[in-house]
């Protein structure tokens, strides 16, 4: 019996064989396929891509495989692979003017320099279970327009041309770009590393935190400058040749705000603006990374910090939901000599308080 | 994806160097956490992360690794460390004490003496002694910086206000070589007074909060407390149920529904070996846990 209450190494093969079973579920149903999860669960894909930080449709569908579809755990295999990867430096920054692009929308301006293309958004859908995609449909083909290599400008180059709203913050070239996978995060963060940690960050996390500004804890006034969706060019500065050489094209969602300021002692009022960036089609995300991002810069723009979304310790520590959810799951492990040592301590301190609360006269006794 | 697509003990070269820097520094500066880039390990943070990153950078290949958690080398999680390292690095394993060359642990110190020629690495999940306290990171640093750790002895203080004795049991907060306040890890507080003067180098990780630090061998490790409420060691008051120990830390173990309960030995190894020693003909009766 005392043996018992110890795990066993084949107690855990054992386990490991049934989560296998159980992954397979009815062997008569024909198992998934990579490509199927590549192609038919492509947002899921996205998310883990995104918050694993690798750009790799078929790991990350592995991953999801893998995982049963439990999304966190497939960042999770996704982050303990690309870990192992050797890094042979940074790509030069992506230039999402010249995006192919696929949706690119604006809630600031009803129409602007190269139009709004809705693309494919499940907003304005009647969310309405659909009884024939159960029996599965062949849907009609797409509307086609011909596409434009034209770069299109974004909407707060528009408004920085009036300088209505605070400059882009120029990144230093000569400087090494941070990456929290490389060097600890340290505080106060700088703006490379905030929004990697917030681009890694947990959806949900990010989008409650998000929401919570909008509902008065740390109001930023956002406006959805311009959300835009498609391909960009990836190019790698290879130091062999001395130019930068295009490595390949990556699908990313971007979202500006632009936020309303009135100013400080030291900043002009004019809008000012919030950044989030994704890979694949990670819209809510990409939305709620820029509040939280805005949100953060409370303390650059001199206002008062008050509410959880602008603290940037409370944010970027818990952020991460591989962190997240490995230190909550570590409860399962044991603590028994933790609880033996509390229930000593408990025991104890009951003895006290049952004898300080017997009568005087039995205590007297007693000494 | 086999074992053979990954570097000896799982971690790259590139990366070990770093955290054997982080560790030298580490040593260098007893209990002075050190950031160091963790990295993300195929096992959940808040299960070991740090220890086995630790471990894999100290590593090598004529080592024996002995993997304990609360004190046993069977439990469920020591049996996935071992067998993670059996698998990456091809190392010899071993659950008797003496014969480890590197100690992975969770939540406890072997009973027996550590040596000089032994390695005790501990899994952290909080590193920061002072976070119960201060939720800041940078506000912790500077206090530790200042050596500003009057906040901890308010706490011990109000606690023997409060309770008439200290109410910590486990990760009892200890002062390292006269300077840094250091959380033991949640090691009983039975446990503490194994670390001062140890023969043995003693390397924490904490992969999650990514800090190390460490006690080299033979410091001094002081377990905070006031002159008229001196630290002192829990223990049940009971002997081992199984080897008859009087001087080991002892799990609980609740033998049926109606409450009958008996003590055993959290080290596993420790009891197996006084077990062995005591009646070496009757082995075959007795059961060896390990």
């Amino acid at each position: 019996m005392y043996v018992a209450a110890k795990g066993g190494e084949r107690a855990i093969e054992a386990a490991h064989r049934l989560l296998a079973h159980e992954r397979r579920g009815d062997p008569s149903v024909p198992e998934l396929t990579l490509a199927q999860i590549g192609e038919q669960l492509t947002l899921a894909v996205d998310r883990v891509m995104t918050e694993g930080s690798l750009y790799d449709r078929e790991l990350a569908a592995l991953a999801i495989k893998q995982a049963r579809g439990d999304l966190i755990e497939a960042i999770f295999l996704l982050r303990a692979f690309r870990t192992t990867l050797p890094r042979f430096g940074a790509s030069e920054p992506l230039d999402t003017s010249a995006m192919q692009m696929r949706r690119r929308i604006s809630a600031t301006f009803k129409d602007l320099p190269g139009g709004q293309i809705l693309g494919p958004t499940f907003d304005y859908t009647h969310r309405l279970l659909d009884p024939e995609l159960a029996a599965g449909e062949a849907p009609h083909p797409p509307s086609r327009a011909p596409s434009s290599d034209a770069a299109m400008p974004r909407v707060t180059d528009f408004l920085a041309d009036d300088d209505l709203i605070e400059r882009s913050p120029g990144a230093d070239t000569d400087a090494a770009v941070g990456d929290l996978t490389q060097t600890p995060l340290e505080f106060p963060a700088g703006r490379d590393v905030r929004l990697q940690n917030l681009a890694r960050g947990d959806e949900g996390f990010l989008l409650a935190l998000g929401y919570s500004t909008q509902r008065g804890y740390g109001r930023t006034h956002p406006f959805a400058g311009e959300i835009r969706m498609g391909e960009v060019e990836v190019s790698f500065h290879a130091e062999e040749v001395g130019f930068a050489v295009p490595l390949g094209r990556i699908t990313v969602t971007e979202c500006q705000t632009v936020n309303q300021f009135q100013g400080s002692a030291t900043e002009p009022p004019r809008f000012t603006r919030g950044y989030g960036l994704c890979f694949g089609h990670c819209e809510r995300k990409a939305m709620a990374m820029a509040l939280v991002d805005r949100a953060l810069r409370t303390r650059e723009l001199g206002q008062e910090i008050n509410a959880p979304a602008q603290d940037e310790e409370f944010v970027l520590s818990h952020s991460d939901n591989v962190q997240a959810t490995g230190f909550v799951e570590h409860l399962k492990l044991p603590h028994y000599v933790d609880f033996q040592a509390e229930l000593g301590l408990l025991r104890k301190m009951r003895t006290e308080f049952d004898a300080a609360r017997e009568p005087e006269a039995t205590r007297e006794a007693a000494e | 994806m086999n074992a053979q697509a990954y570097n000896f003990a799982y971690l790259d070269e590139q990366t070990k160097r770093m955290i054997r820097r982080a560790i030298l520094k580490a040593v260098a500066v007893p209990g002075y956490q050190v950031p160091f880039a963790s990295r993300e390990m195929p096992m959940p943070y808040g299960w070991g992360t740090g220890g086995v990153q630790v471990t894999a950078a100290v590593l090598g290949p004529d080592d024996v690794l002995k993997v304990i958690d609360q004190g046993s080398d069977d439990t469920t999680n020591a049996v996935s460390i071992r067998k993670f390292f059996a698998k990456t690095a091809g190392v010899a394993t071993t659950t008797r004490t003496e014969d480890a060359t590197v100690i992975q642990t969770r939540h406890r110190i072997p009973e027996a003496q550590l040596t000089e020629d032994q390695i005790l690495v501990f899994q952290v999940p909080i590193p920061e002694p002072l976070r119960f306290l201060e939720p800041r990171e940078t506000e912790t640093r500077r206090m530790h910086a200042l050596a500003d750790y009057g906040v901890m002895h308010v706490k011990l203080y109000e606690d023997i206000a409060r309770h008439g004795h200290i109410a910590t049991t486990y990760a009892y907060p200890v002062k390292v070589a006269d300077r840094y306040v250091m959380d033991p890890s949640p090691t009983p507080k039975f446990d503490n007074p194994k670390m001062d003067n140890c023969p043995a180098l003693q390397l924490f990780g904490a992969g999650r909060e990514k800090r190390i630090y460490a006690i080299p061998p033979y410091t001094s490790v002081v377990s905070l407390d006031f002159e008229d409420h001196p630290f002192e060691p829990y223990r049940q008051d009971a002997p081992c149920a199984l080897c008859g120990a009087t001087d080991s830390y002892l799990d609980e173990v609740i033998m049926d529904d109606r409450g009958s309960r008996m003590f055993v030995c959290s080290d596993s190894d420790y009891c197996a070996s006084r077990r062995d020693a005591a009646a070496p003909a009757e082995q075959a009766g007795a059961a060896h846990d390990a």
